[in-house]
C-alpha cells in the first residue's frame, strides 16, 4: 500500500500499459516487437495482480504468487516464441509477421 | 471365450499376424486364407450350435452375454444370435472366404489389402453379434470406414471421386443414424427406468409416439442407405465400379445387407408405432426403387453399373417386404438378403474375372467370352439365371416368399403395390439376358480376346464356393426358412 | 394302388442332366449319346408301364382315381405351402407318355442328328433337363410346383434355342423366346397370387373340386370390373399358357424358337413344352368350366380360334421349312385350345375336353415326326430354305414316305390319326359355337394346303444344285422316324373317350360322319390345290401371290406382330421409360447428391478468405469478439 496513491491511479496505469501492449501487438511488424507487447501485456496482468492483493485483500498472497506464475509463465513463452522465431528466420530469412502466412486453410 | 465374441477376435488376431509376420503376397493371403477358413469354418459350426441350442433354449437371442463397457452412459458390449445374426454371419463368412479366393493375385500393396479387408469383417461381424445399439453404432462404423481406403488405393477409374462419395454419403447416413439412435436412447427411459442402449431393456419400453414419428424415419433413412433407398443409391454404382473386384463382393454381398437388416432389428422393432405410421411412404419409395433399379439396369453400358442398379432393385425388394409386417414377407427379406449377397457376390467375382483378362468392363465392347472361357462362361449364365430368379436357385425361393408374403397383406394399397413389384420380374429379366446374351454369346467380339487364359483354380474355388449355397437354398429351402420363421414371432408381436 | 415309384420317371432324366452337365467335358460323345438315350428309354418303358397299369385298374366304380405323392418344400403360410409330388390322373399319365416318348425318339435322333457336334454332351445335358422339367410340370401336384417346372422348361428352352450360342440370331432368338414367356409368366404368377389369396390353397386337387368352386364362389364377392376375382385369377394364369403355347398374341417367340437344332423344335417346340399352356388349362379345367359361368373359358375358346386361323394363314406364305411347321405347330394348338373352350363338362358333353387331349396327343406324334423329318432333311441339304429343295423323294425315301405320312395325317386325311382327333374337335366345336366351328374348318383346309405345299416343294419338282447328293440319313435317324410314323396312323384308333375325360368318366364317342366327311373333303380339296400349285415347278404361286398384293406382304410379314413388339419395347420401354429413368438417375437423383457436395465447396470456398494466416487478424478478430460478448453481457447486466 503505497501512500497517496490511490488504486485508482495505478489501475489507470496498468490499463494503458495493458492497451499499448495489445496496440502493439496488432500493428508491430516485426515478430519481435509483437513478442515485446504481450510481454507489456502480460506485465499489467501481472502488476494488477499483484495490486489488487495488496489494496484488497491484505492478509491473502494469491495476488502475489500468481504474478510469480506469470513472469515464469512469461519466460517460457518468450524462450519458446524466440525458438520459434529463430527457426523461421532460418526457413524464409524473415522475421515479419506478414510473411508467416503460408499456415492458412 | 464364447463362441460369438469369436467372431470379433478371430479377425482382429489375422490383422495382426498379417501386420507382424506377412512379408509378402505368397505369405499374407496364405495367413488370410487360413484366418477366413477358420472363420468359415466357425461359421458353419454356429449354425450347428445355434440349432442344437434353439432345440432347448425359447429366448429370443441365444448365446448372449454382457460385459459394461461404459457405465456412465450405461454403455455395454452385450451380444447374442438368432437365426437372422446367425445365417447373415454365415453369408459374411462365405462371401470373405470367397473374395480372398478372387484376391489371390492382387499385387499392389497385397499386405495392407489383406488387413483393410479383415479389419473391416471385424466390423460386419460385430454387428451382427451386438445387441446393444451403441456397440453396434461402432462396428457399424468399424465396417464402413476402411471401404474409403479400400476403394481408393486399390480402385479402378475414378476411384478417388467415388470413393469420396461412397464415404460422404455413408457418413451423412451415420449422422442421421446416430442422431436417430441418440433419440431412441434418450427415450429409452419413458416407462422411469435408466437410460438404457441394450435392444431387449428398449422393448420392453413404451417410447412415446412422437418421439417414435420423429426418430424412426430418421434411423430408418440412417440405414437404409446403406440399403440403397431411393433416391440415395447413387453412392452405390460409382462406388462398385471403382472397387476393386473383392471389395465390389463383400460391399454388395454383406455390407449393403447392413442397411436390411439394422431396419429391422432397431428401427421397426424398437419403434413399431413409427413404423407403422410411416409405413406407406418408405413402401412406395422402396417399390419405386425396385422398378427403377431394374429399368435403371437396362441402360448401362458398363458391367458393374448394371449390377449396381441391380442391387438397388433387389434390396429395394428387400426393404419393400420388410416393411410387409408379415412373418412370410419377412422370410422372404431375409432370404432375398441371403440370395442377394451370395449372387451379387458371384457376379462382381465374374466380372472382375473377365475384367481382369479384357481389361474392359464395356457391354459393347466384350462378345462371344464363352467360347473362350467355357468355365467363366458356365456360371456367368447360371448366376444370371439364377439372379433373374429361375427355380432351383435361391433367387427364385427368395422372390416367390416375398412375393406370397406381401400379397397375403389384407390392405389393398399394398396388394397393388405388390402387382407393380412383381413385374419387375421380367425387367430383370431382360438386363440380364442382354448382358448375358451380349458378353458371353454371339461371336468373339475381338480377335485379341482368343487365347485368354482360363480359369485358375483359385478362381474356380472362389465362384463354387459361392455356388454351393446358392443351389442348396434353391433345391432344399424349407430348413432355412423355418429356422428363420422362428425368429420372427417378437418382431411380430411388437408390431402388432 | 402305389403309383409311387412315378417319382422316378422325372427323376433320371434329372440324373442324367447332373452327371452329363457336370462332367461335359470327362464323357466321351459316345457314351453321353447312350446314356441319354439308356435313361430316357427307362423313363419311357416306366411310363407305358404306368399307363398300362393306371387305365387298366385305375378306375373305382367306373371313375379314375387320382393318385397323390408329395412332399412339403417351402413353407409360406399356415395353409399356402408349395409341395413337391406326383399326382397321377388320366392326363398326367397322358402326357408323361408323351413327353417321354417323343423325348426318347429325340434322344435317338440326336445321336445322328448333332455326331461330331462340339457340345455334343452339353447338348444331350440339355436335353436330359429339359425332360426333366416337362415331366415335373406334367405330373405337379399344384400351381406352384407347376410355375416351378414352368420356369424350368423356359429355361431349358432358352439354353436349347440357344444352343449354338456363337450364331447371334440364335442368341437373339432364345432371349426373345424367355422374355416373351417370361412376360406372360408374369400373369401366371399373379393369377396364382390372387388365387392362392382367395382360396388359401396352391393344390389342383382343392381348386378343382367341389369344395374348391364354392370357395371360389364366395371369392366371387370381391370383384374387379365386374368379373370376379377368381376368374380374374383364371384369365391371368391363362395368360401364361398363352406365352407358353405361342397364342396370339404372345406367339412371336416361336417362329424365332427355330434357330435351335432341329430335334430340339422337334421336342420343345412342337410336342411338348408348347403344349404346356393347354395341359395348363386341362388341369384347371373345371375351374375354368364352373366360375363365372365360364367365362375364362370364352376367352380360352376365342383365342384358340383366332391364333389357329391366324398362324394357318401365315404358314402359308412362309418359305423357311421350320417356319412354316412353327406356325402350323401354333395353329394346331390353337385347335386344341379352342377345343377345350368349347367343351363342357359331363359325359358326352366334355367331347372337347376329350377332343383337346387326344389331338394333343396324336399332333405330339406327326408333329414331332414333320419336324424330326424337316431335320432328316436340312441334314442332307444343308438350308431351311424350300428354294433350296426339290427332288429329294429319289435319294431319301424313307424320309418320304414318314413325313408325307405325317402330312396326311396333319391334313385329316381319313384313316390317318389325325383325322379322327380332328373330327371330334370339330364336332364339339359344331355343338356349341358355330362362328369357332366354321373357322376350324376353314383352318383345317388351310392347314392341309400349306403342308403339302411344304411336301411337294421339297420332294417334287426339280433337283436343286446341291454341294454333294443328298443320301438318306443313318439308321438312327430314320428309326425314330418310322416309329412316330408308326403312331401317326395309328394313335388315332386309341378309344381315348375311355381313357381320358373331363370328369373321369368314360364314354363312347362315336365319329359323326358327316361333319367327318365335311372336314375331310375340305382338307383334301386344299392337298388337290397345292398339288396343282406346286406339284411341278410353276409361275402360279408367284402370281397368285402378286393377286393380293399388299395382303400377302401383310401375312408374309407376319402381320407386322414383331415390328409392333420391338416398337413398344425399343421405342417406348426402352427408349422412353427407361432411358428418362437412367437420365433422372444420373442428372436429378445423383445430380442432388453432387450439388450437396458441390454447395459445401463453394461455401466453404467463399468464407475461407476469413482464415488470412495472419496473426495480428486473428488476435483482433478475438478482441472484438470479447469486446462484443462484453457489451451483450453488460447490456443483459444493466437491464
Amino acid at each position: 500500500m503505497i501512500a497517496g496513491i490511490s488504486i485508482y491511479e495505478i489501475l489507470t496505469l496498468t490499463s494503458i500499459l495493458f492497451f499499448i501492449g495489445v496496440y502493439g501487438f496488432f500493428t508491430r511488424v516485426n515478430l519481435i516487437t509483437v513478442l515485446l507487447s504481450i510481454e507489456l501485456i502480460l506485465n499489467a496482468s501481472a502488476v494488477n495482480f499483484v495490486l489488487i492483493n495488496t489494496y484488497l485483500f491484505p492478509d491473502l498472497l494469491q495476488g502475489a504468487v500468481f504474478s510469480i506464475f506469470i513472469i515464469a509463465l512469461a519466460a517460457a513463452e518468450t524462450a519458446l516464441a524466440i525458438a520459434i522465431i529463430i527457426n523461421l528466420y532460418k526457413i524464409i530469412y524473415s522475421v515479419e509477421v506478414k510473411d508467416t502466412e503460408v499456415m492458412k486453410y | 471365450m464364447d463362441i460369438l465374441s469369436l467372431f470379433v477376435i478371430v479377425p482382429i488376431l489375422i490383422v495382426l499376424a498379417l501386420t507382424f509376420f506377412a512379408k509378402d503376397l505368397k505369405q499374407a493371403r496364405l495367413i488370410s486364407v487360413v484366418g477366413m477358413g477358420i472363420q468359415f469354418a466357425m461359421s458353419i459350426n454356429l449354425i450347428f450350435a445355434y440349432l442344437k441350442e434353439r432345440a432347448t433354449n425359447t429366448d429370443i437371442m441365444v448365446f448372449t452375454k454382457d460385459v459394461v463397457w461404459f457405465e456412465t452412459f450405461n454403455i455395454h458390449y452385450s451380444i447374442g444370435v438368432d437365426a437372422i445374426s446367425v445365417v447373415m454371419i454365415a453369408l459374411t463368412a462365405v462371401v470373405l472366404l470367397a473374395g480372398v479366393f478372387i484376391s489371390w493375385k492382387i499385387d499392389d500393396l497385397p499386405k495392407e489389402f489383406f488387413i483393410s479387408l479383415i479389419a473391416l469383417s471385424s466390423g460386419v461381424f460385430g454387428f451382427f453379434i451386438s445387441t446393444d445399439l451403441f456397440t453396434m453404432f461402432v462396428f457399424y462404423e468399424i465396417a464402413v470406414i476402411p471401404m474409403y481406403l479400400l476403394i481408393g488405393i486399390w480402385g479402378s477409374g475414378p476411384r478417388e471421386d467415388s470413393a469420396m462419395k461412397l464415404t460422404l454419403m455413408l457418413m451423412g447416413a451415420s449422422a442421421v443414424l446416430s442422431v436417430g439412435i441418440l433419440g431412441i436412447y434418450f427415450n429409452s427411459n419413458a416407462d422411469g427406468g435408466p437410460l438404457t442402449f441394450n435392444i431387449f431393456e428398449i422393448a420392453q419400453v413404451n417410447i412415446p409416439v412422437a418421439a417414435q414419428n420423429i426418430f424412426y424415419p430418421l434411423t430408418f433413412i440412417g440405414f437404409a442407405v446403406i440399403g440403397a433407398l431411393f433416391p440415395f443409391h447413387t453412392w452405390s454404382p460409382s462406388g462398385h465400379a471403382s472397387a476393386p473386384t473383392a471389395v465390389s463382393m463383400l460391399h454388395a454381398g454383406v455390407l449393403m445387407k447392413l442397411g436390411g437388416y439394422g431396419v429391422f432389428r432397431i428401427a421397426m422393432y424398437l419403434l413399431p408405432e413409427g413404423a407403422l405410421n410411416w409405413a406407406d411412404f418408405f413402401l412406395i419409395l422402396s417399390a419405386f426403387g425396385v422398378i427403377y433399379g431394374a429399368f435403371g439396369a437396362v441402360m448401362q453400358k458398363d458391367l458393374k453399373y448394371v449390377n449396381a442398379y441391380a442391387s438397388v432393385s433387389h434390396l429395394s425388394l428387400v426393404l419393400f417386404a420388410l416393411l410387409m409386417f408379415n412373418k412370410t414377407a419377412w422370410t422372404g427379406a431375409i432370404l432375398q438378403s441371403l440370395s442377394h449377397g451370395l449372387l451379387t457376390a458371384m457376379f462382381f467375382a465374374l466380372i472382375g474375372m473377365v475384367y481382369g483378362r479384357t481389361h474392359t468392363r464395356e457391354l459393347s465392347k466384350l462378345g462371344g467370352i464363352m467360347k473362350v472361357l467355357p468355365f467363366i462362361g458356365a456360371i456367368y449364365v447360371i448366376t444370371g439365371l439364377a439372379y433373374l430368379g429361375l427355380p432351383g436357385f435361391s433367387g427364385f425361393v427368395a422372390e416367390m416368399t416375398v412375393f406370397v408374403g406381401a400379397f397375403q397383406h389384407p390392405d389393398m394399397f399394398r396388394r397393388v403395390l405388390t402387382i407393380v413389384v412383381v413385374s419387375s420380374i421380367v425387367v430383370t429379366a431382360v438386363y440380364i439376358l442382354r448382358m448375358v446374351g451380349k458378353i458371353m454369346m454371339g461371336p468373339l467380339s475381338n480377335e485379341e480376346y482368343k487365347d485368354l487364359p482360363k480359369a485358375t483354380w483359385f478362381e474356380k474355388a472362389g465362384l463354387i464356393l459361392l455356388l454351393i449355397p446358392v443351389i442348396l437354398i434353391g433345391v432344399l429351402p424349407l430348413g432355412l426358412s423355418e429356422m428363420i420363421k422362428d425368429s420372427l414371432q417378437p418382431f411380430l408381436e411388437r408390431l402388432l | 394302388m402305389d403309383f409311387s415309384y412315378t417319382i422316378l420317371i422325372p427323376l433320371i432324366p434329372l440324373a442324367l442332366f447332373v452327371v452329363l452337365g457336370i462332367f461335359s467335358k470327362k464323357i466321351p460323345a459316345s457314351i453321353s449319346g447312350w446314356l441319354g438315350s439308356l435313361g430316357l428309354g427307362t423313363s419311357f418303358a416306366l411310363s407305358l408301364y404306368t399307363a398300362y397299369h393306371y387305365f387298366m385298374d385305375g378306375k373305382l366304380e367306373g371313375v379314375y382315381q387320382t393318385f397323390i405323392y408329395k412332399q412339403t418344400w417351402l413353407v409360406f403360410t399356415d395353409k399356402l405351402h408349395i409341395d413337391l409330388g406326383v399326382l397321377i390322373d388320366p392326363i398326367s399319365v397322358m402326357m408323361m407318355v408323351v413327353v417321354t416318348s417323343i423325348s426318347f425318339m429325340v434322344h435317338l435322333y440326336s445321336r445322328g442328328y448333332m455326331h461330331g457336334d462340339d457340345g455334343y454332351t452339353r447338348f444331350f445335358s440339355y436335353l436330359a433337363l429339359f425332360s426333366f422339367s416337362m415331366l415335373g410340370l406334367v405330373l405337379a401336384t399344384n400351381l406352384f410346383q407347376m410355375y416351378i417346372f414352368w420356369e424350368l422348361v423356359g429355361a431349358s428352352s432358352y439354353l436349347l434355342i440357344g444352343y449354338y450360342y456363337t450364331k447371334p440370331s440364335a442368341v437373339a432368338a432364345a432371349k426373345k423366346a424367355f422374355i416373351v414367356t417370361r412376360f406372360a409368366d408374369l400373369g401366371f404368377l399373379l393369377g396364382i397370387l390372387l388365387i392362392s389369396y382367395y382360396t388359401g390353397t396352391f393344390n389342383f386337387q382343392d381348386l378343382t373340386s367341389e369344395e374348391g368352386l364354392l370357395i371360389a364362389g364366395w371369392g366371387a364377392s370381391a370383384s374387379f370390373m365386374g368379373l370376379s376375382v377368381f376368374t380374374w385369377g383364371l384369365v391371368l394364369i391363362f395368360m401364361g399358357g398363352v406365352g407358353k403355347s405361342a397364342m396370339l398374341p404372345f406367339h412371336i417367340w416361336l417362329p424365332d424358337a427355330m434357330e435351335g437344332p432341329t430335334p430340339v423344335s422337334a421336342l420343345i417346340h412342337a410336342a411338348t413344352m408348347v403344349v404346356a399352356g393347354v395341359y395348363l388349362v386341362a388341369r384347371l379345367f373345371p375351374a375354368y368350366y364352373f366360375v363365372d359361368e365360364g367365362f375364362a373359358l370364352q376367352v380360352v375358346a376365342y383365342i384358340g380360334a383366332l391364333s389357329s386361323l391366324v398362324a394357318a394363314l401365315i404358314a402359308i406364305t412362309q418359305t423357311d421349312i421350320k417356319r412354316v411347321l412353327a406356325f402350323s405347330t401354333m395353329s394346331q394348338i390353337g385347335y386344341m385350345m379352342l377345343a377345350l373352350g368349347v367343351s363342357k363338362y359331363e359325359g358326352h358333353d366334355g367331347l372337347g375336353y376329350m377332343a383337346s387331349m387326344f389331338h394333343l396327343f396324336t399332333h405330339a406324334m406327326f408333329k414331332a415326326l414333320l419336324f424330326l423329318g424337316a431335320g432328316s432333311v436340312i441334314h442332307a441339304v444343308h438350308s431351311n430354305y424350300m428354294k433350296d429343295m426339290g427332288g429329294l423323294r429319289k435319294y431319301m425315301p424313307i424320309t418320304h414316305i414318314t413325313f408325307l405320312i405325317a402330312s396326311l395325317s396333319i391334313a385329316g386325311f381319313p384313316g390317318f390319326a389325325g383325322f379322327f382327333s380332328k373330327d371330334e374337335i370339330l364336332v364339339a366345336a359344331f355343338e356349341s359355337n358355330k362362328l369357332i366351328y366354321f373357322s376350324s374348318v376353314l383352318v383345317a383346309g388351310l392347314t392341309a394346303f400349306y403342308m403339302f405345299r411344304l411336301y411337294f416343294n421339297i420332294f417334287w419338282g426339280e433337283d436343286r444344285k446341291y454341294k454333294h447328293t443328298p443320301h438318306e440319313s443313318p439308321l438312327t435317324m430314320t428309326i425314330p422316324l418310322i416309329f412316330l410314323a408308326f403312331m401317326s396312323v395309328f394313335a388315332g384308333y386309341i378309344p381315348f373317350s375311355q381313357f381320358v375325360t373331363a370328369d373321369l368318366t368314360p364314354f363312347e364317342a362315336h365319329l359323326n360322319i358327316p361333319l367327318a366327311a365335311i372336314a375331310s373333303s375340305v382338307g383334301i380339296i386344299g392337298i388337290i390345290i397345292a398339288f396343282i400349285l406346286y406339284k411341278k415347278p410353276s409361275d402360279l404361286p408367284e402370281r397368285f401371290a402378286n393377286a393380293f398384293g399388299f395382303i400377302y406382304k401383310w401375312i408374309y410379314n407376319k402381320l407386322y406382330f414383331d415390328e409392333l413388339y420391338i416398337f413398344v419395347t425399343k421405342k417406348i420401354l426402352f427408349g422412353v421409360v427407361a432411358f428418362s429413368a437412367s437420365w433422372f438417375d444420373k442428372y436429378i437423383v445423383d445430380g442432388s447428391m453432387i450439388g450437396i457436395g458441390n454447395v459445401t465447396v463453394s461455401v466453404s470456398n467463399k468464407i475461407k478468405g476469413m482464415q488470412s494466416g495472419k496473426l495480428q487478424d486473428y488476435a483482433m478478430s478475438f478482441v472484438g469478439g470479447i469486446v462484443v460478448i462484453a457489451m451483450i453481457v453488460f447490456y443483459i447486466w444493466i437491464n
